[in-house]
């Protein structure tokens, strides 16, 4: 539209042509769209950035910028530390066994058994289901009764939710029965995106079913790995309602994740611009993860 | 042949103990309190459906199955319409500003809704939106955006321009042919931002719980976590509104699973 080219002038007949088929519908197919984008998204985060800077409680208008004071409560809040350290562990919990267990599930799946499909569905269901209602289920599945849930299926007595050094990994449990299913279907797409001569071609130079994984299956599936590991990082990162709905952050502090703690400080204790602060960390560990996942793993996939 | 027999007879043992805790919802839904505390993990004899009656109107479902409905469906309209335009734009024009542009609206994918969930419910306190239906589907209209855009611009993308190119030729403006030749042609795409998009929705839980709170017009999450505070250690009565609540979205999984799976599967590439 603007003559930004103009350093690479082409001949005026070639420009001309190219310019009539490559002619762009007008910006005011996207205002719509920007106008509302603007107002719900970008809005709110950059005065939410700004509110990170200031000691907004909430009621009306009053505020003043603290500068970094925020920020520093932040590194004296052991609570807040302990979120930090929390959603790390959950996440990277989660994101090991929910894409390990989907992946083993994939390549069972993906075997053409009588069952595939109804098999396929049992896997997924779960992950329709509102994340709320899950964690209530499952907060009953964890009852520290011996002869009820989980404790009576296996005949333990574990308080899964109620003893401070297991209920994070119990609610990393619930996750991922909920959304190994997801995993599942993205390996599965990936699986049926592989080649079948390239596995006849290994079988025929000798390679055994581990073989033909490690140096067929496994590095055709980078892209399903990538995006299934964005997913399951972000989410975990974000996640709030199965901590919400199951422990509220407890016992004590030992499930309290960034996004419990910043609901608390907002709605509960009314520090609107502590709880911005905490947000920011929130979004700036998950930009960096999404950056890094991306720039690495996208580097490991290959062309089929 | 045997390697496969095998596999199959494990991949549905794993599947009858991943369904361990759907065993558990159903059949707690369907036992009186003496079963429950007798015999928790036996299964229910003989049934009841008293649990149902009762959960139905306590966590008054039909209500909050009709606004999650209005709510889903207005929201699925709106960010087709407003998606697909501006992802037409965004796929077609050549310039910085439009690249520009595309960036923009990717940045709302990763940036999480916590960062500006206050200045939002300010926002939508100042329009007089709380509590309506309103505020949520401009809510999830605007929350759902980026992602619905990226996915039809990458459609778009990969779409031969001669489509809309040979409607203009006789005489179509870009409106027409978007709306008469293209749209029709997005139909596996939008399928996808459909069922990734209703399926969001539908769930959503912190929003709603804050925007429609004691409204009257909250959605089905919203309703059955008050009802379960409610009723929290009459395990009968919490599991069969459990099942209840969410009845519907399994029902409609179950009718369209082909489509679901393969839209989850899809829809994500990058």
């Amino acid at each position: 539209m603007t003559p930004v080219t103009a350093g690479r002038a082409r001949p005026a007949h070639v420009r001309r042509r190219r310019r009539f088929s490559a002619a762009a519908p007008s910006w005011l197919f996207a205002a719509p769209a920007l106008a509302v984008y603007a107002l719900i998204v970008l809005y709110p985060a950059v005065a939410g950035v700004v509110y990170a800077f200031t000691d907004w409680s909430g009621i009306g208008r009053d505020m003043s910028f603290v500068g970094l004071e925020n920020f520093r409560t932040l590194l004296a809040d052991e609570q807040a530390m302990g979120s930090i350290g929390n959603t790390l562990l959950l996440t990277v919990a989660i994101v090991v066994v929910q894409n390990g267990v989907g992946l083993l599930l994939a390549l069972g799946v993906h075997v053409k058994l009588k069952s595939r499909a109804l098999l396929r569905v049992i896997f997924f269901a779960p992950v329709v289901v509102s994340p709320v209602m899950v964690a209530f289920l499952w907060k009953y599945i964890y009852n520290p009764d011996p002869s009820a849930g989980l404790n009576g299926l296996l005949g333990l007595h574990v308080d899964w939710l109620g003893d401070p050094s297991i209920a994070l990994w119990s609610i990393a449990g619930m996750v991922v029965w909920q959304n190994a299913g997801y995993s599942m279907v993205i390996f599965l797409a990936g699986l049926e995106g592989v080649p079948r001569e390239l596995h006849e071609a290994a079988m025929i130079d000798g390679a055994g079913t581990g073989q033909r994984f490690r140096y067929v299956t496994w590095p055709l599936l980078a892209p399903a790995l990538t995006i299934n590991l964005m997913l399951s990082t972000i989410g975990g990162l974000k996640l709030f309602d199965q901590v919400f709905a199951a422990t509220n952050g407890g016992p004590g502090y030992a499930t309290e994740t960034l996004s419990t703690v910043l609901y608390k400080q907002a709605f509960v204790f009314g520090k609107f611009g502590y709880s911005t602060a905490v947000a920011l960390v929130l979004a700036l560990f998950v930009a960096a993860v999404s950056l890094i996942q991306v720039s690495y793993l996208r580097s490991r996939e290959v062309a089929v | 042949m045997r390697r496969t027999f095998v596999l199959e007879i494990v991949m549905i043992a794993v599947a009858v103990a991943f369904l361990f805790p759907v065993y558990t919802l159903v059949s707690l839904a369907l036992k009186d309190p003496g079963q429950i505390a007798r015999s928790p993990l036996a299964p229910p004899s003989p049934p009841t459906l008293d649990n149902f009656a009762s959960a139905w109107s306590a966590a008054a479902l039909g209500p909050s199955l009709v606004n999650s409905t209005v709510i889903t469906a207005a929201s699925l309209v709106a960010l087709i319409a407003l998606g697909s335009f501006a992802a037409y734009f965004l796929a077609r024009v050549q310039t910085r500003l439009g690249y520009g542009l595309y960036v923009l609206f990717l940045l709302g994918i990763v940036l999480p809704f916590q960062l500006g969930m206050i200045p939002l419910y300010e926002l939508v306190n100042d329009l007089g939106l709380i509590g309506t239906h309103a505020g949520m589907i401009l809510f999830y209209t605007g929350i759902q955006l980026p992602f619905t855009v990226f996915l039809y611009t990458g459609f778009i993308r990969a779409l031969p321009r001669e489509y809309a190119s040979a409607a203009q030729i006789d005489g179509a403006s870009h409106l027409v042919a978007f709306t008469r030749v293209v749209f029709p042609l997005l139909r596996p795409i939008t399928g996808t931002v459909l069922i990734l998009n209703a399926v969001f929705i539908w769930n959503d839980f912190f929003t709603p719980l804050v925007y429609l709170g004691g409204s009257g017009y909250e959605t089905v999450p919203v309703s059955v976590f008050a009802y379960v505070g409610q009723y929290v250690s009459q395990h009968g009565l919490v599991f069969a509104g459990l099942v209840l609540g969410a009845l519907p979205i399994v029902l409609v999984f179950l009718a369209l699973q082909r489509y679901v799976i393969k839209g989850f599967a899809s829809g994500l590439k990058g």
